[in-house]
């Protein structure tokens, strides 16, 4: 029979059936329910079990607290695991299955668990599992992780998409219950900017699971137009489906927006879900309270519930997990939930109420003053074993068991900034403490206030007061009083579920006191108290008031955990949104792109910059035949190699030179105009942090270059000197990487090629333009450029920059021009090959822990001026007898191949750390010397060339025996850069 | 965390770089300074649990260094000036 | 009491009654030869190996809070030795086969998980820094292991290898790296200290320290006055609050460090995974959960909690890496207190004030030290002398220009 448990009512669409699967099994539901209350109608309890001993499990709650009822929602790339099936919207075509059992629900054979619950108490892993000692991880270990663990990933890639914004109000209210719908409505209707946000597709909150009247009509009826006059301001914007998953500094709070969740797939261009980061002056908080168990023996049966869920389920959602049901109750709130199944025409079994003093009910059995002492039935509750006031027992047949322990306020996020909650002796419960988040009010039941008429009207009170504004008129209704008893377990009780899902029970939690685990945290540590994916909010209550009573302390005396974010656990995707995948980092485009992707070039990362690392022609097979052939086109005739990627920066101003001999550990000042000159630049603590050029475009006018890597950070630093350290001198900078394409054209044939698109009026002979000057210049008929007669591959060589726009174009230009002399483009490769048979620091050498001196170039370091980093840079510790300098390598047999990142030992003798002399920072094949070479750093390099050392890389398994040389490869008097 | 540009008006801290203690302004004077000085300077931090003045750069704006007087318990940010000022008003020059 | 697979089937059958606390709730007595400031990770392991290895009888360990509530409470429970350079290296190996005996050591079953870990190389430059690390790793005695990328495509299925970014070539692992259960670290060196007659005192702050004539003679606690022949500092993020009561600034910031965990799955990840191109680490531990961090907030902090922003930064990468996670949830975020140093490495050293030692400046790699740290603590304020795997680890490094700077970031303590 489908749907026997179905009543009548509730906010579901009757008219429209959907069919889902529950293990596999199809069942139908309305529009409207949640996977759990369409498995509640169809007679299903039983959806889920236990972390540890595997005990079957059904919902206890009926809302985002749950720890028992969660399952693999979906399938394929879709499946999410332990999705929590009273807030899971029902679609038709849905798909569950229960999840951490084998091999069925009802089957489960690590249910076995349970028979040896009595060795698997709190922290018994610490104990044991320790012989012999290889057993842990070989043995041991494996067979616990396997058991260990929920839901399961499908392992494939997320399929969907995610979003994320940025939202501002001037109120944000978190929770759309009594009283932040009176809230909304106070705020809104005073044209104030506000947002209101709820977990639940539905608004309303706690209205939605009650019967009584608001002026005197259904409460849905005021719920429905207060909705629909929030909808209709401007000002306001409504947001369900929403948690506010954090409170994080200056008033910026964290929303996650379920957008295609309840549908089986999400539409067309919309993403799974959106992050929001709301930005608010004033947020009040209307999270309403969570309902608390007791704990008695066996209180964790599939049917044992909350008692308002099984009010929520009946009211809500017509559904109820028995027709036959027990209410066990410290409070009148219990009575509650029993008059509303009974006028639902569910057989209430008997009320049982704790107080002696319960009320009197002429439509049911009440129990006073007697408790639930234990409960049968092995995957549902069948009995109740109570135990009446004048001692005696009795058994009460039911199908299910809703329990009242009173209700915790959700102060959740009024910790998220480590302010503690306060306990209210009246109420028996933690409240909001003084400590809020800055600009965070808390109104209705989640300040305390349990009653509906308290939370209408405490939250029309508390936006008035926030607002400064006159507070909204609240509907009329009943309005019981909350008789809040404590009552936290039954005497004796031991196997009494604290932590549904994690398996701790009362037991648990003396042990732990027994064994001197009596701070909270660490109760919660030893036992795994409150660590479920319910975050603690149907369990820390409990644990924490029997430690009290086990210490002889009050609650409060013992302490609370601190909630932290996000108040429901968040999928990571959101988190993630669309920075996956290609979208992870920006990517950053050189001017030549499309010219080279026409060309056929292979591209690599280079920080964000997409950059050519070769071009491969025509049967080349492998990537060393396009380098070698690049490198000895370059070296014989010309190459030419997009280095936008460069960092340049435009100093200005009458103080720039006195800016540069701040910044260089080199001097600036006396740079002729038109020159260009080498500049080393170290931080502050005289280790080298960059080097590249500058040249002078005029006397107030200098262009500095930066390594790729470095660019922005070499802009800071600079911003740093010249805001902080130089606040009066006359300099500006602007980084200009963007603005500049810049070509390196190198090799013997460079200058003729540039004569031929640089414009007439500009002379570039090795007179006119030697080596190192630099001007600004036109080319192919008046299109402004820059020139700078530069090398980095030790070739006669110039950097010539256009305008970015005409970066394509000069690029095309170029290589037309070239024609003539077999002009060849070159990537990276060819271009770190050249530099390394140059001898030329890159990266690899400017590491952040090398000095000027260990890059051979100690003397720049002027000490007739000061410049950053030179004083730090004396330092004994730097300046060492046997320092590391840059030195060349080479292998003694020139098939051998060098490795960058091996180490230096001495040619015979041990290998190991206490041996070691240095290590390869860079290596290349070198076609011009037909063999690998490498440059690194070895102790005492300078006065070691020559030596015979060996060359270990373990960790690549090789050794080969090298020769130390000098750095420069290639042309080391560096005539061809000055021909 | 929102950071109020004495420029720019408040802004997410995101766009900022985060460098350090203030102190960092107050650059030993090359002329006189001794080694001592030089290594509190570039090593030793007071580190305060409460206000802390620190420097801030608006990387994603308009580039200004700026001084956040923050409190590290709390987080909350008492004052935001021009880093330009205060080395100006520090007596720093060129 | 001794702990072991027999005790626990004889307590099971006999109602649990035998269980004794696992250490003593001692009053403060008025003097100790040695007292240790911090029941963290690392003040405990002090004391263990004070009372255990070097027979220090008269040992107090003071906590202001609960014991392990620290950064040994909160962190990402990673263990490795794949450290670049000399002063490190050697000390974070020790640290590492004190990790493989200290279940036996300690008695207690902290599970000490060596199923490794993989640093992903992203670009060539990365990959001859990471050939450079696995060589000193090897060269100092430890494992290190380069993989190239067919082979991480074989052991890590579920990464991202054909839409990404920043695609994979290759890996260094360290196969003895893992993971340890955080707390028990605490708790067993607590108890193995307390069986070996150290006084672990809860709830006792130190106020002050007494310092008469350059010597430090003890210190005022929120329980009264406690005398010691020496007293060690160990307190991690709070160093620079502790150190400042002695007249001392510290070349350390601290930093808030965020940390993130997931619902429980079942097994996804074999070992300890970092993405080179992103700020994302990940395992998973024995009870399920996915546990992953990425990089500091950035600001100096002691409010043990951070922002979004980096909250946002960790899940892009996680994203990157390993698109698969993107229906998995977070479950909880939280905050620790880095004691940054100015080089990113630790300092365990005496202090200027005689009788007074500290030990801290671990930046987010203190949990993998804390045996060795401990080991290393216990002996200098035994013998007065650097233990030999911490002789770099000076507080005069600064100022002598011998910076141990892994990351060459200098001296900037949220780039390390």
């Amino acid at each position: 029979m489908t749907q026997s448990n179905r009543l009548s009512g509730g906010q579901i669409d009757r008219n429209t059936t959907l069919k889902f699967t529950f293990d596999g099994k199809t069942y139908d539901g309305h529009p409207g329910d949640t996977l759990a209350s369409a498995l509640l109608a169809n007679n299903v309890r039983l959806m889920g079990r236990s972390f540890k001993y595997h005990r079957p499990r059904g919902p206890l709650t009926a809302g985002s607290e749950e720890p028992n009822a969660i399952v693999e929602l979906r399938s394929g790339d879709r499946q999410e695991p332990n999705t929590r099936a009273t807030t899971a919207e029902l679609y038709d075509g849905l798909v569950a299955k229960s999840q951490n059992r084998w091999p069925s629900l009802a089957f489960d054979a690590m249910a076995i668990n349970d028979r040896f619950s009595n060795f698997l108490t709190a922290g018994f892993y610490y104990k044991t599992f320790m012989w012999p000692a290889a057993f842990w991880e070989k043995v041991y270990e494996p067979i616990i992780r396997k058991a260990a663990g929920l839901g399961s990933l499908s392992m494939q890639a997320d399929p969907d998409a995610y979003d994320k914004g940025f939202r501002h109000c001037e109120l944000l209210i978190v929770g759309a219950g009594p009283a932040g719908l009176m809230a909304a409505l106070t705020a809104g209707r005073a044209g104030r900017d506000v947002i209101l946000a709820d977990e639940d597709f539905a608004m309303g909150g706690q209205l939605n699971s009650e019967t009584f009247a608001l002026n005197d009509a259904p409460a849905l009826d005021w719920t429905t137009a207060t909705v629909a006059e929030l909808s209709s301001l401007p000002n306001v914007r409504l947001m369900p489906r929403t948690t506010v998953i954090g409170a994080f500094d200056h008033g910026i709070y964290g929303a996650v927006e379920r957008i295609s969740d309840h549908l089986e797939t999400p539409p067309e261009g919309k993403p799974r879900q959106i992050l929001w980061r709301i930005y608010t002056q004033k947020t009040l908080l209307c999270a309403g309270a969570t309902e608390r168990s007791i704990a008695f023996e066996n209180n964790d049966r599939p049917g044992i519930m909350l008692a308002s869920a099984i009010r929520t389920y009946a009211n809500r959602w017509a559904a109820t997990p028995a027709q036959r049901v027990t209410i066990f109750t410290n409070n009148d709130d219990g009575h509650r939930t029993a008059a509303d199944l009974h006028a639902k025409h569910v057989n209430i079994a008997a009320v049982v109420d704790t107080r002696a003093d319960a009320p009197f009910s002429s439509d049911y059995e009440v129990i006073k003053g007697a408790q639930v002492v234990d409960t049968k039935g092995r995957l549902g509750l069948t009995f109740a074993e109570l135990r009446l006031a004048n001692g005696e027992s009795r058994t009460v047949e039911c199908g299910a068991l809703g329990v009242s322990g009173g209700w915790n306020p959700n102060v959740h996020l009024t910790c998220h900034q480590r302010g503690r909650p306060t306990w209210n002796e009246d109420l028996a419960a933690f409240v909001p403490g003084a400590d809020l988040p800055p600009g965070m009010t808390v109104a209705g039941a989640a300040d305390g206030t349990f009653s509906t008429h308290g939370a209408l009207t405490s939250g029309a009170n508390a936006a008035a007061r926030i607002l400064d504004i006159k507070p909204s008129d609240a509907p009329t209704t009943e309005d019981a009083a909350v008789r809040q008893t404590p009552f936290w377990f039954v005497e004796g009780c031991s196997r009494a579920w604290l932590d549904q899902q994690n398996d701790v029970t009362v037991k648990d939690v003396k042990l732990s006191h027994q064994e001197g685990f009596r701070s909270v945290e660490h109760l919660k540590r030893y036992t795994t108290l409150g660590m479920a994916t319910d975050q603690g909010k149907t369990s820390n209550m409990g644990g924490l008031a029997i430690m009290a009573e086990l210490v002889g302390k009050s609650i409060p005396e013992v302490g609370t955990t601190i909630f932290r974010p996000p108040y429901t656990p968040t999928a990571i995707g959101v988190l993630g949104g669309r920075m996956r995948g290609m979208d992870f980092h920006p990517t950053r485009l050189t001017p030549s792109h499309f010219w080279a992707k026409e060309r056929g070039a292979v591209f690599v990362e280079v920080g964000n910059w997409l950059r050519a690392q070769w071009f491969p022609i025509a049967g080349e097979t492998n990537w060393r035949a396009s380098v070698d052939r690049e490198v000895r086109a370059t070296r014989n005739s010309v190459g030419v190699c997009d280095c936008t990627t460069l960092g340049k920066i435009d100093v200005q101003g009458t103080d720039a030179a006195l800016f540069l001999n701040k910044v260089y550990c080199n001097g600036f000042a006396k740079l002729a105009v038109g020159k260009t000159r080498y500049g080393l630049m170290l931080r502050e603590d005289g280790i080298a942090m960059d080097d590249g050029t500058a040249g002078r475009l005029a006397e107030d006018h200098f262009v500095v270059t930066t390594t790729t890597a470095n660019a922005g950070k070499v802009y800071q630093h600079m911003e740093f000197v010249r805001q902080c350290l130089m606040p009066d001198a006359d300099v500006q900078l602007i980084s200009t990487t963007e603005a500049w394409a810049q070509y390196a054209v190198a090799g013997p044939n460079s200058r003729k090629l540039l004569q031929k698109i640089v414009d007439p009026a500009f002379d570039i002979s090795n007179d006119g333009f030697p080596f190192m000057a630099c001007g600004n210049i036109t080319v192919c008929g008046g299109l402004r450029a820059r020139l700078f007669r530069i090398s980095f591959s030790g070739e006669l060589a110039f950097e010539i920059a256009v305008p970015s726009r005409y970066g394509d174009a000069l690029i095309r230009k170029l290589m037309a021009q070239g024609e003539e002399f077999d002009v060849t483009p070159y990537g990276t490769e060819a271009l770190g090959v050249m530099r390394i048979e140059k001898g030329h620091a890159a990266g690899n050498e400017l590491n952040g822990t090398t000095t000027a001196l260990n890059l051979g170039m100690g003397r720049m370091v002027s000490k007739a001026k000061d410049s950053i980093g030179s004083k730090l840079s004396e330092r004994a510790g730097l300046n060492e007898d046997g320092a590391l300098a840059q030195v060349g390598i080479k292998p003694v047999n020139a098939a051998d191949k060098i490795t960058a990142g091996g180490h230096l030992m001495a040619a015979t003798g041990p290998v190991d750390a206490k041996h070691d002399q240095g290590y390869v920072t860079s290596a290349a094949f070198s076609p011009s010397l037909d063999h690998m070479i490498g440059l690194g750093f070895l102790k005492d390099g300078g006065s070691r060339l020559g030596e015979t050392m060996r060359l270990v890389s373990p960790v690549t398994d090789l050794t080969v025996e090298v020769e130390i040389v000098s750095a420069h490869f290639v042309d080391p008097e560096g005539e061809r850069v000055r021909a | 965390m929102i950071i109020n540009h004495p420029l720019l008006g408040p802004r997410d801290s995101a766009e900022f770089i985060y460098m350090g203690d203030a102190g960092l302004i107050n650059r030993p004077d090359p002329e006189t300074a001794s080694g001592e000085e030089w290594y509190a300077y570039a090593y030793l931090r007071d580190n305060p649990a409460g206000e802390h003045r620190e420097l801030w750069w608006h990387e994603g704006g308009d580039r200004s260094w700026l001084v956040v007087t923050r409190n590290t318990v709390t987080h909350e940010i008492s004052k935001v000036e021009i880093a330009r000022d205060v080395a100006r008003a520090q007596g720093r020059s060129k | 009491m001794r702990y072991s697979g027999f005790k626990v089937i004889k307590e099971a059958l006999t109602g649990h009654r035998g269980w004794t606390p696992a250490w003593r709730d001692p009053e403060p007595q008025s003097h100790y030869d040695i007292v240790i400031i911090g029941g963290g990770g690392h003040g405990l392991a002090t004391a263990h190996y004070l009372s255990k290895v070097y027979d220090e009888k008269r040992v107090a360990v003071l906590e202001k809070g609960w014991i392990g509530g620290g950064n040994v409470g909160r962190n990402t429970t990673i263990i490795r030795s794949n450290y670049l350079l000399d002063g490190n290296e050697p000390f974070y190996e020790m640290s590492l086969k004190l990790w493989e005996g200290l279940e036996q050591d300690l008695n207690y079953n902290a599970m000490i998980s060596q199923r490794g870990i993989m640093n992903l190389i992203h670009s060539d430059a990365q990959r001859d820094a990471f050939v450079r690390r696995g060589n000193a790793m090897m060269l100092n005695g430890a494992d290190a292991e380069y993989l190239n990328e067919d082979q991480i495509r074989k052991e890590y299925p579920f990464l991202n290898f054909d839409d990404a970014r920043f695609p994979i070539k290759g890996g260094l692992a360290q196969r003895r790296g893992g993971t340890v259960r955080h707390d028990a670290v605490a708790w067993g060196f607590a108890r193995s200290a307390d069986s070996h007659g150290v006084d672990i005192i809860q709830n006792c702050e130190v106020q002050g320290f007494r310092i008469e004539g350059g010597v430090c003679k003890g210190v005022e606690t929120s329980r009264g006055f406690v005398g010691a022949g020496k007293v060690g500092c160990a307190v991690a993020g709070n160093s620079g609050r502790l150190m400042a009561m002695a007249g001392m600034r510290l070349p350390i910031e601290s930093h808030v460090l965020q940390a993130f965990v997931s619902e429980g799955l079942k097994p996804v990840l074999p070992g300890v995974i970092t993405f080179g191109a992103g700020h994302f680490y990940v395992s998973q531990s024995d009870k399920g959960g996915l546990v992953f961090g990425g990089d500091l907030d950035g600001y100096n902090s002691y409010a043990q909690r951070g922002n979004l922003p980096v909250v946002e930064d960790v899940c892009e990468g996680g994203m990157a890496i390993m698109p698969m996670i993107g229906r998995a949830r977070m479950l909880r975020m939280w905050g620790g207190i880095m004691d940054m140093s100015m080089d990113g490495s630790p300092i365990i050293d005496r202090t200027h004030i005689d009788g007074l030692y500290f030990n801290g400046g671990w930046c987010y790699g203190g949990f993998k030290a804390t045996p060795a740290s401990g080991y290393a603590f216990a002996h200098l304020l035994a013998k007065d002398e650097p233990h030999e795997t911490a002789t770099a680890y000076r507080i005069d490094r600064f100022r002598t220009g011998h910076m141990i700077d892994e990351k060459g970031m200098g001296n900037q303590p949220n780039l390390h």
